[in-house]
């Protein structure tokens, strides 16, 4: 390049880069909001080559990991140019690696300051190279824009194919097999007969007390088994607690209503409920519309139990699943006619409002605990113990970690990442 | 058998929806997705048990002339109501201007957003029972609510506004203090013991170790 | 019976009659004053977030509540909307419930009502699209990190997915720049966070209920929420940040005097509670 045509071309680079600056100003000041270097180059005695953009580089490809296949993400170096506004956008670009070098196809675009763009369009048994289009606007004084665009060279030769195994989940995996080992052998230790302590629960210890209340009153007791469906592990929990409950009301001889939202609820409650009555050995006390549907929808589903609340006045009132919104809606109701509350849910976000109005509360863990702790049974409080153990190696590994990662000695929270399929 | 089928379904079930997890090849991918179809094409056709069983509960009070019988005559009218707006709708029965938008629109919305707003007035009863200083919890619990209770709306701004050039906030900046602190720690305490608590659960359902989710004992 | 004892066990219908008038005096025509009022953290950071996108960038903006919700989130949505279109962003709508995609529409013909967007002449297919509904909860998420067009084959209008110009390019999270996530409830923000910030590393913003909010604040410190709006003061801060007013700002003051009664009453039931026990000691 000669002396002059370096002058020239910085000269009209700074002309470029003094324009661009002057319509950011303006477009700051206006807040249009449009591209700045579309409102730079809008300039009719700016040419094709002084706003071509410098083109990328190092244009890498690689499979991308941990997937099913069909995946290559395509990663490069900013143009130089992108950060004075002269980019608008970058093409990227494939064709297979034995094809001539005019068989490219757009696969993708990402926009200016972004250097990466995943082909989701790849065939696992052919093999690509890739190229970046830096992409700038001219806008001729017709008022038409052209795209004016610089080509970087091309990539590395690249593959998709599809994983057996996702090692950004080798953590999950560890620590899965280290709880679910723990759950299984304490349940092995608890078919040996080993004698298993568990703690107090205030609000199941209150079962009883609340079953029998509503037998003494004569009323009934509302078992409301939340308002999602079967697929809802805490919807199991519920129903699994309705077991013990249902017992309880059948030796008592106390009425049970058991209004649910779901239709698959209802036939399973109805099933528990069946086989909790014919174990307490009153079968015929066992009525079908002791469990019956009220609606799919959340707060018609409020407003149906409220009014059987208030209309009934039943003496006890469990709610055992996972609710949302409505939960205040119903256990405030209930508060309001004085029945004995128990619940218990998962859902963090309802818990304060069940505990300002309901008598007992189970809290999250204490609902999946409930069923063991109502049966005694070795085998449910074996899990239990296996899942404590399991509570205090996540203790012990937040302690670590603080420590660690406080006192900068590895990034130990990194370990934990969950990264994209 | 008619226990050990489902066990076995489940347990299969379980089992895979585990695998899938760590394993993103085909066939293993598809999985979780064809179980998900599976279980909501029989939850869809399921709506049909609970549709009928309140029409045919509401039926029966209604002909027994049981106590407030009336207000299954409103479901038993809503339900037919609901039902032909819908199908006379045909298949775009959701676009504007049918009768069912129309019943959507003007009654079952109202009627839900009224449910709803009702918990304003329920959170305001109930905070006024619990929020008692009665001991030193207690207290803590009430001077946390009362702080974020007034960090969360325009206190600050109606008090504080004026002072300096834009106006201190400092009851904003204990609120945020008090839910990304304390109530942070206390959430992410619960959320492990309700992950914990749900592994423990899914281990014992697939194990078939829990089975009263299935009709009777273990 | 004393004051207080009577305070103390006071009917709560007193209690709802005063949070009824506070919440409907504010919004009255001859009450509606101008406050000024701050922003928080997180609806700064998720508003960065959306600024920091440069025009032609996707955003899918996913509609997970029904009418009940509205109040808080519709205001929310009307805000991301008009700023989406103004800006220049492509914006996909979709709902995980059945509800959701009409609230959508709602907002969308309230955006395009806005004059510097009506203006513009967006297209749709071209500018936005709206997908509509698909049940399946967290799997459609799931599906979608494969592939849209599996969990969207049509969107509302019945176009199928390859014909939609803007979906062109687009297979999975990888095409998309940005979600902005309205939710009530389940499935909703917890569901997005745990499949698509998770597993997908999609940048993801949240607009909650105030009842919801709590739930997400783990999710906002740990990084997998860019930013959150919650209730009615996160939709209020969010109109603000946008420059594009709405009703928030407006009940925004109903709620801070429904806040004060409530506050008001859990004095004087503190201030019972203590004196009645004194007396009983």
């Amino acid at each position: 390049m000669t002396s002059n045509k370096l002058k020239v071309s910085t000269v009209s680079f700074a002309l470029v880069l003094l324009l661009i600056a002057g319509a950011r100003a303006y477009s700051q000041e206006t807040g249009t909001g449009e591209s700045q270097a579309q409102s730079a180059l809008s300039m009719p005695q700016v040419s094709e080559d002084a706003v071509r953009p410098a083109p990328a580089a190092e244009v890498v490809a690689q499979d991308t990991p941990n997937d099913n296949g069909g995946s290559i993400q395509v990663r490069w170096q900013l143009s130089p140019d992108d950060k004075k506004g002269m980019v608008v956008r970058y093409d990227v670009e494939r064709r297979p690696a034995w094809l001539s070098e005019t068989e490219y196809k757009v696969i993708g675009s990402a926009s200016a300051g972004s250097s990466q763009v995943t082909d989701n369009y790849a065939e696992d048994r052919l093999i690509y190279v890739y190229r970046v289009a830096a992409v700038n606007l001219l806008v001729r004084s017709s008022g038409d824009t052209i795209p004016v665009t610089s080509y970087s060279a091309i990539s590395n030769e690249a593959q998709s194919s599809a994983q057996w195994f996702n090692t950004d989940r080798t953590v999950v995996l560890i620590v899965g097999v280290i709880v679910g080992f723990l759950i299984i052998y304490y349940i092995g230790q608890a078919k040996k007969g080993k004698a298993l302590f568990i703690r107090k629960i205030a609000g199941l210890e209150a079962v009883d007390e609340a079953v029998g209340r509503a037998t003494e009153m004569g009323r009934k007791i509302f078992y409301i088994p939340g308002t999602q469906d079967m697929e809802n592990i805490q919807t199991i929990a519920g129903v699994t607690i309705l077991g013990r409950v249902a017992k309880l009301a059948a030796e008592y001889e106390t009425k049970l209503d058991v209004p649910v939202s779901r239709s698959l609820v209802m036939v399973t409650a109805r099933e528990i409920v069946k086989e909790a009555y014919m174990n307490a050995g009153r079968p015929d006390s066992f009525q079908e519309d002791m469990v019956h549907y009220l609606t799919d929808d959340q707060f018609g589903y409020a407003a149906a139990i409220d009014g059987m609340v208030v209309r009934e006045k039943p003496a006890t009132m469990f709610y055992m699943g996972a609710f949302y919104a409505e939960s205040l809606i119903l256990a405030e109701t209930g508060n309001s006619i004085g029945a004995i509350q128990i619940a218990g849910t998962a859902m963090p976000a309802q818990l304060p409002f069940f505990v300002a109005a309901c008598d007992y509360t189970l809290i999250g863990e204490e609902l999946f605990a409930a069923s063991a702790y109502l049966s005694k049974e070795p085998k449910l409080l074996g899990s239990l113990k296996g899942q404590d153990i399991g509570k205090g190696l996540f203790l012990m590994a937040i302690v670590v970690g603080v420590v660690i990662q406080t006192l900068g000695i590895y990034d130990f929270a990194s370990l934990f990442n969950i990264a994209a399929e | 058998m008619r226990r050990e089928i489902p066990l076995i379904i489940t347990a299969v079930v379980g089992i895979v929806f585990v695998v899938q997890y760590f394993i993103p090849h085909t066939p293993f991918n598809r999985f979780q997705e064809l179980f998900s179809d599976w279980f909501f094409i029989i939850a869809a056709c399921a709506i049909w048990l609970g549709a009928l069983n309140l029409l045919k509960l509401s039926i029966i009070s209604i002909q027994k002339k049981r106590r407030d019988w009336q207000y299954a005559v409103i479901i038993v009218v809503s339900w037919f109501t609901m039902a032909i707006a819908g199908i006379l709708g045909g298949r775009d029965f959701q676009t504007p201007g049918t009768g069912f938008t129309w019943l959507y629109d003007n009654i079952y919305t109202p009627l839900s957003a009224t449910m709803f707003a009702i918990l304003a007035f329920f959170v305001a009863s109930a905070s006024y029972r619990a929020f008692r200083a009665r001991n030193i919890q207690a207290t803590l619990l009430l001077v946390a609510g009362f702080l974020v209770m007034m960090g969360r709306v325009l206190f600050d701004d109606l008090l504080f506004g004026s002072i300096g050039e834009e106006g201190i906030k400092p009851l904003s900046e204990i609120s945020d203090f008090i839910m990304n602190y304390p109530n942070l720690a206390g959430q992410r305490a619960i959320m492990i013991g309700i992950a914990l608590g749900t592994v423990s659960t899914a281990l014992r359902i697939i194990l078939g170790i829990e089975r009263s989710y299935l009709g009777g004992g273990d | 019976m004393s004051f207080w004892e009577k305070m103390l066990a006071v009917d709560r219908r007193w209690i709802f009659l005063l949070v009824g008038v506070s919440l409907l005096v504010p919004i009255l025509p001859f009450a509606a004053i101008d406050v000024k009022f701050s922003v928080s953290e997180e609806s700064q950071k998720l508003f960065d977030g959306l600024k920091e996108l440069p025009p032609g960038s996707k955003v899918l903006v996913t509609f997970d509540y029904d009418p009940p919700s509205a109040p808080e989130l519709q205001p929310m949505a009307d805000a991301c909307l008009k700023y989406l279109f103004s800006h220049n962003l492509k914006v996909i709508i979709m709902g995980l419930w059945p509800q959701g995609p009409q609230q959508a529409e709602i907002s969308v013909q309230r955006a395009l009502a806005e004059p510097a967007i009506a203006a513009k002449n967006l297209q749709y297919g071209i500018d936005y699209v709206n997908l509509g509904f698909q049940s399946g909860n967290e799997f459609v998420i799931q599906r979608m990190g494969s592939d849209f067009k599996e969990a969207f084959p049509r969107d509302t209008r019945g176009n199928g997915y390859d014909d939609l110009q803007l979906l062109r390019n687009v297979k999975n999270f990888s095409n998309v720049d940005f979600v902005f996530n309205l939710s009530a409830g389940y499935p909703g923000t917890v569901e997005w966070v745990q499949v698509a910030a998770d597993r997908y590393n999609v940048k993801l913003g949240a607009a909650n209920t105030a009842v919801q909010a709590p739930l997400a604040y783990p999710y906002l410190r740990g990084g997998q929420l860019v930013g959150l709006l919650g209730g009615m003061r996160g939709a209020a801060e969010f109109e603000k940040l946008t420059e594009f007013r709405g009703n928030a700002t407006q009940f925004m003051l109903s709620q801070t005097f429904a806040h004060f009664i409530v506050i008001f009453f859990i004095v004087i039931g503190n201030v019972a509670y203590f004196v009645t026990r004194r007396k009983k000691e």
